[in-house]
């Protein structure tokens, strides 16, 4: 059973598009920019109508609520946007940032795996950098236990420390929560050293990197 | 005391201050002397139909003539409503949130009013229906048109922000929580101002209009009183509707947010 398979999906601009990663699965996808691998993510989070069906885990998305289905399939966008004041309030209330996950890695903290101390938590939203929101926002999002990670650009804004840490920290979630993760990168390098599968959106369709 | 009968003259004259406006406008070069003089004279022929309208309505009390008024006045407020959006909802949706709200807060509050608090006989007498509507669906429409916009508005600003929280798994109804709340109190402001400043300030409108065609000035503040809570309440009501249908409009069965549904005025 796959962790995430995608049946004739055809974001806006694309063609219709058959994609399956298994459990703890990493794809790396590459593409000029405006070739809609954002919209790719976007479709399979389910945020613009559009046509085709994708399974989680052998559910599949028309027989869950959207939310239910968004709670599973996680997606990080390249620009993070806040709604509360605080950095804490952005997370869930039971599953605190620090709290453990289960897995053959143990209970990594992610505030700390990320550079950060809990006092993060108390920060203003206002009062972040760039690279703190990106950051932070891949913490919130882990914090909800999604069993699939969408990625779009996760470490656009970051220097090498901080690029390593975020690597390593979705790497870890990875493998421990046998997670599915469709990576978009722009990075020739980062996709190497990552080391999933490589596809890259060319003149519509989703084909394997050469 | 009984009401002095305006002249055409007396008319004349306070038309004469509205031209002296007019012309300053042009003057300072504010530019709206165009916008004072059409609106004076809409005001003008508006308000002499309608006198004319209601003293032949009054002279009858038929329900079927009575009814179509409401029905006019009810779906000029509706235009009203949907031409103060600078976003508006595409499709019939554009004026039917606005008017559905308004049908049912003014229609049902005035109905409450005339049949359970002042008792009127028959009910639809037109000399207390029609003014009471009219000012309650006046103010409701206000309050409706602001709720909406404020709405509308915010909700294209902050797209980021509510996708944020349904890319997290959140309901619509949580994603959009902040802004509904936001765009009903926008909504509620000006008639809670209203109330708070009343008398104090100045003197509102209908209390005025009781006491100059010589009704005693503590019946005229009873009337004010009751007018004052059926407009807030009617004006609750109404923006809650509609807030609540302007919200469920912008996303849909699958709870994305659809800015599409949208367009801008």
């Amino acid at each position: 059973m796959a962790a995430l398979r995608l049946e004739r999906l055809q974001p806006h601009g694309l063609a219709p598009l058959h994609l399956r990663l298994e459990d703890g699965e990493l794809v790396l996808v590459s593409g000029p920019s405006g070739s809609g691998k954002s919209l790719l993510l976007r479709a399979i989070a389910d945020l613009d109508p559009h046509p085709g069906e994708a399974w989680v885990g052998g559910l599949a998305r028309a027989s869950l609520p959207a939310q239910e289905w968004r709670r599973r399939v996680g997606l990080l966008p390249a620009e993070s946007h806040w709604w509360a004041e605080r950095v804490g309030d952005h997370f869930p209330d039971r599953l605190s940032p620090t709290s453990e996950w289960t897995g053959p890695t143990g209970a990594p903290d992610l505030l700390n795996a990320l550079g950060f101390t809990g006092d993060a938590l108390e920060w203003t939203v206002a009062r972040l950098s760039t690279g703190e929101r990106q950051r932070l926002a891949l913490a919130r999002l882990l914090a909800h236990r999604p069993e699939v990670l969408l990625l779009d650009e996760a470490t656009a804004n970051l220097d090498e420390a901080n690029r390593t840490r975020v690597e390593t920290l979705v790497t870890r979630y990875r493998i421990a929560r046998q997670a599915a993760v469709l990576w978009v990168s722009h990075d020739p390098q980062q996709r190497r050293r990552l080391g999933g599968r490589r596809l890259v959106i060319e003149a519509g369709r989703l084909e394997p990197e050469r | 005391m009984s009401l002095i009968a305006l002249q055409p003259r007396d008319l004349i004259l306070a038309a004469g201050l509205v031209l002296l406006l007019a012309l300053l406008s042009w003057r300072l070069r504010l530019g709206v002397e165009r916008r004072v003089l059409v609106a004076a004279l809409r005001s003008a022929v508006q308000l002499t139909l309608i006198g004319l309208v209601l003293q032949a309505l009054f002279a009858q009390t038929s329900l079927a003539l009575i009814a179509l008024l409401a029905l006019v006045m009810l779906s000029v407020a509706g235009w009203e409503v949907m031409a103060r959006q600078t976003r508006r909802y595409a499709g019939p949706w554009g004026y039917g949130i606005g008017a559905a709200s308004m049908f049912l807060s003014s229609f049902s509050v005035t109905l409450l009013a005339l049949t359970v608090i002042v008792r009127v006989e028959p009910w639809y007498q037109p000399q207390y229906l029609i003014p009471l509507l009219g000012m309650l669906l006046g103010n409701t429409m206000n309050g409706i048109a602001i709720a909406l916009d404020d709405l509308t508005r915010r909700a294209a600003e902050n797209r980021g922000r509510i996708e944020a929280r349904l890319m997290l798994g959140a309901t619509w109804e949580l994603a959009i929580a902040d802004l509904r709340r936001d765009a009903l109190r926008a909504g509620l402001i000006p008639i809670i101002n209203a109330m708070a400043s009343a008398g104090l300030v100045s003197l509102p409108g209908m209390m005025t209009g009781q006491i100059l065609a010589g009704a005693a000035p503590l019946e005229a503040a009873k009337y004010q009183l009751l007018i004052m809570f059926l407009i807030a309440a009617g004006t609750g009501l109404g923006s809650i509707a509609a807030v609540w249908l302007g919200a469920r409009r912008l996303f849909d069965g699958r709870q994305r947010l659809r800015l599409d549904r949208l367009k801008q005025a």
